[in-house]
């Protein structure tokens, strides 16, 4: 699908024509370059290769100074392949974030923030136990993970503790409010994955 | 940030507001819409608190209802307010005066600022 990279700037609420306030994100998106053209015959698929935002040339790698050159840009920090962009697009072209329009539905893709190792009561919503009548630190504990000799082993993928966030989480059909052209300002309705200032992928 | 207030600007308004602040009296008019109608109610008390910035920007507003506290919470931009007055200035040596909340009959007086 054709999309572009942007940056998490952060949260706001906007009123809508009925006066309604709506919760909203301010995504910062493109200016994003064309750093190579895959095509079938070359590469075995067909994708656009797009990067966004700067890195120092001391930064980046020999190879990587290579890639940029050929595409004739500055070094970027972010790489993402997107397919389906309906005009012909050559390495060293920009997009912007007018490729968007209000009203668009879009997924949006990012690193949604870290939580370190949780309990089940934070990472799945299990309603934990009561804490009198007895009970005695149960409070937040899972309680059975399964039956007795048979089949004598916990099924795959049991809902247990463990690492919470910080993995590629991706919201689908989110309304696009605004679009600031010039500014690449992109204005989604609700919230997105990740903290203020990561990379996020908004794809038609 | 910046680019934040670059939105909120691009969506505001542009109301004028009067400066008010936590322990001034003041009277806002909002809009009720119902079903069809629309019409204008009046909510006048003291202003708790203001918080928040830009278009996000809320104050809290209390008053005495035969004897019984309603506290109203209204975004600042909002297209629903008509119009808010300032009634009284209160001299009160807070930001955020929950305190008040506590107090009843004499000692819910607030003393009113001086103006020179």
């Amino acid at each position: 699908m054709p999309g572009i990279i942007g940056r998490k700037v952060g949260m706001t609420s906007v009123y809508s024509v009925e006066g309604k306030a709506t919760p909203c994100t301010v995504i910062e998106a493109g200016p994003c370059v064309v750093t190579q053209v895959k095509t079938n015959d070359r590469d075995g698929y067909d994708a656009i290769q797009l990067g966004f935002g700067e890195r120092k040339e001391k930064n980046t790698p020999g190879a990587l100074k290579g890639h940029f050159k050929k595409a004739n840009t500055t070094p970027k920090k972010e790489l993402v392949e997107f397919d389906g962009f309906e005009q012909d697009l050559k390495a060293g072209e920009v997009i912007n974030a007018d490729l968007f329009a209000e009203g668009d539905l879009v997924n949006i893709s990012g690193t949604s923030k870290g939580k370190g190792f949780q309990g089940v009561v934070k990472r799945h919503g299990f309603a934990g136990s009561e804490r009198t009548h007895g009970q005695q630190s149960m409070s937040r504990a899972p309680g059975s993970i399964g039956m007795a000799s048979t089949p004598s082993r916990v099924f795959k993928g049991k809902k247990m503790a463990g690492q919470t966030g910080n993995k590629r989480v991706t919201i689908e059909n989110l309304e696009v409010i605004k679009v600031l052209g010039d500014k690449n300002i992109l204005v989604v309705k609700g919230s997105i994955p990740g903290a203020k200032g990561s990379t996020v992928i908004i794809e038609k | 940030m910046d680019l934040i207030k670059e939105v909120q600007n691009e969506f505001s308004t542009a109301q004028e507001t009067p400066a008010f602040g936590a322990g001034d009296t003041i009277a806002v008019s909002y809009k009720i819409k119902e079903g069809e109608k629309e019409r204008i109610q009046q909510f006048t008390g003291v202003v708790l608190q203001r918080r928040g910035s830009g278009t996000t920007e809320t104050f809290t507003i209390r008053k005495m209802s035969g004897g019984i506290g309603v506290e109203r919470i209204f975004p600042v931009t909002s297209p629903f307010i008509e119009e808010i007055k300032v009634l009284k200035n209160g001299a009160v040596r807070r930001a955020r005066i929950f305190y008040f909340r506590e107090r009843t009959g004499k000692a819910a007086r607030i003393k009113e600022k001086r103006r020179f």
